[in-house]
């Protein structure tokens, strides 16, 4: 969890990833960050994220992140 | 003959007024409720004497916010879009600019409008209080009446390199023009189901709102956030079976490069126009792939010359590290390339792309000297008054005798299809008491803004001030502190030396 945090407070250094929610739907993560957000998952986490798990509800918050890239781990 | 943008209003409605308009799919409006809000707003700015003055628009994007352009425009009034996600400090120098005499909200911006102060430089009022206004026939009339297709319909701000935006003024006579050349490339008619992508405060969403009034079409203002989930947005436009789409590369881009198109398949897609940057191949081809039958046609085109100038119909296959052209001229405007002595670029030679016709807008708003700089005479012509503009951007023709988009002349970007200025970041970066200087470089291969500064503050704590006073898109994605920017041994930034410099960490 604090890998992916770091991830995300690069990202949006003003955003409180711990308790915000809506990350997507209300526009705190935009397509770009999307874009760098899933290259960094992918590569710190060693795991690949297809287009199926980059939802509204796998990404509004840094928990739901977190058990997504969990699931995919246990999928792996 | 259409002489003014709101004919196409008025006619569509007496044709299809059940129909809808518009609609982000959960509110929608059919043209006859975009008609009659139109004019109620119109019947009200008249009865304030609010005529032939800038409106801005502080809207969430949404139909009432096209209805609300429409208003503006009927009442001989042009709207000036600003938006929820700019930042106030941007919105505050638009309101320098245009000075206007009113801004209407939505429920959403109302709050932070007045919040911000902006009721003390104008009138703050809810667009949706206007609308029980009673229909004044006998003011619209006149006003319809005194119109001159010269008349502005709208102004929309671009980067400005100094720091402070540009407002693109156009008038109706530039927007006809181009609502009738683009529809007929695109072949717009009234089974046309739009996906608009772009944000109401550039020009760019000219082509979905207009030729929805022109044909009895349909427009999906497309909610923002699904742009950032491509499985979600594919599903979204086979819900609405949207058919035509002009959207700017990256959005296209990001649906490909996440692997979107292995899981789902946008299945009404037929006519795919993109522009604003250029479209990498390997992109390309799986979209070509996904969508076999379908259209693609490049656009391009600068604000200043109101929408888009060229299109290119993608009819064959392209060899790796080729560029898809930018093609040929939309009927009744000239594109000219021009070398550094003002003279006409030959065959295969590199010149500046410059632009002649109707379609030129009026110029910057309320900046006579940035106009002159980019709106001059045509040097081939000493005998009458006839304006060209400047765009910028260099070009060149190839073999086949198709315009190519090459690079630009100066530190002007695009990122996410919206234009910038390295030196609007630079100059807001700088402004900031703890900079003592910034330099910006852009990484065209990674699509990343690099900002590099001296200055009494930590990187992180910077990049959260950024976000309060720089638009989304211009926030830089690294921020690298430095003792000194290196300078060239004639003391000018040493730009090549920054980008080597981050080339060298880049992994």
């Amino acid at each position: 969890m604090e890998e992916l945090l770091e991830i995300l407070e690069d990202l949006h250094p003003e955003i409180d990833f711990e308790t915000t929610e809506n990350l997507i739907t209300d526009g705190i993560l935009d397509s770009l960050d999307i874009v760098t957000l899933v290259s960094e998952i992918s590569e710190n986490f060693d795991i690949a994220v297809s287009a199926k798990y980059i939802t509204p509800a796998n990404f509004n918050s840094a928990q739901a992140i977190y058990e997504m890239i969990e699931t995919i781990q246990a999928e792996g | 003959m259409t002489r003014n943008v709101i004919d196409y209003l008025n006619r569509i409605v007496n044709i299809c007024p059940d129909k809808t308009a518009y609609s982000d799919g959960s509110v929608s409006l059919t043209f006859r409720q975009v008609y009659d809000q139109s004019r109620a707003l119109a019947s009200f700015l008249a009865g304030k004497g609010i005529y032939k003055k800038p409106v801005v628009i502080y809207m969430q994007k949404s139909p009432a916010e096209v209805a609300a352009f429409f208003g503006t425009v009927t009442a001989g009034d042009y709207y000036v879009p600003v938006d929820d996600t700019m930042p106030f400090e941007k919105i505050r120098m638009i309101l320098d600019n245009v000075k206007s005499p009113l801004i209407l909200c939505d429920e959403k911006t109302i709050g932070d409008a007045r919040a911000q102060g902006l009721d003390k430089e104008a009138q703050v009022l809810l667009y949706s209080d206007t609308l029980d206004t009673p229909v004044d026939q006998e003011a619209l009339s006149d006003i319809r009446g005194k119109a001159l297709d010269t008349d502005p319909i709208y102004i929309v701000f671009t980067s400005g390199s100094t720091g402070t935006p540009k407002g693109v003024c156009a008038c109706h006579r530039s927007v006809i023009d181009y609502l009738e050349v683009l529809t007929d490339v695109l072949k717009i008619d009234e089974n046309t189901v739009f996906g608009s992508q772009t944000p109401l405060f550039v020009d760019a969403c000219l082509k979905e709102l207009y030729p929805t009034l022109m044909f009895g079409a349909t427009t999906y203002l497309i909610p923002r956030y699904l742009f950032a989930t491509p499985v979600p947005l594919v599903e979204y436009m086979n819900r609405y079976k949207i058919n035509t789409v002009c959207w700017v590369v990256t959005a296209l881009k990001m649906i490909s490069a996440l692997g979107a198109l292995d899981e789902v398949r946008p299945e009404y897609l037929h006519t795919i126009a993109f522009g604003s940057e250029v479209f990498p191949l390997r992109e390309f081809r799986k979209w070509r792939k996904a969508c076999p039958d379908a259209e693609f046609i490049n656009l391009y085109g600068p604000t200043e010359a109101t929408g888009m100038t060229c299109y290119y119909r993608v009819d064959r296959d392209f060899e790796d590290g080729e560029p898809i052209p930018i093609g040929k001229p939309f009927p009744n405007r000239e594109v000219m390339l021009f070398k550094e002595d003002m003279t006409l670029a030959g065959a295969g030679e590199e010149g500046e792309i410059c632009i002649r016709g109707n379609a030129l807008t009026l110029g910057y708003y309320n900046d006579p000297v940035k106009t002159r700089e980019a709106f001059v005479q045509n040097p081939l012509n000493p005998f009458y008054p006839e304006l060209i503009y400047k765009t910028g951007d260099i070009g060149r023709v190839n073999e086949r005798g198709e315009l190519v988009f090459v690079s630009r002349k100066d530190y002007q970007i695009k990122r996410n299809g919206y234009r910038i200025e390295l030196g609007e970041v630079e100059a807001n970066v700088e402004k900031l008491p703890e900079i003592t200087s910034a330099v910006c470089i852009w990484d065209n291969d990674k699509n990343r803004l690099v900002l590099y500064y001296v200055g009494n503050v930590e990187e992180r704590p910077l990049k959260k001030i950024l976000t309060e006073k720089l638009s989304d898109y211009m926030i830089p994605n690294r921020i690298v502190r430095l003792d000194k920017i290196p300078q060239t041994p004639n003391g000018k930034i040493d730009r090549a030396g920054l980008k080597k410099l981050y080339l060298s960490k880049r992994k």
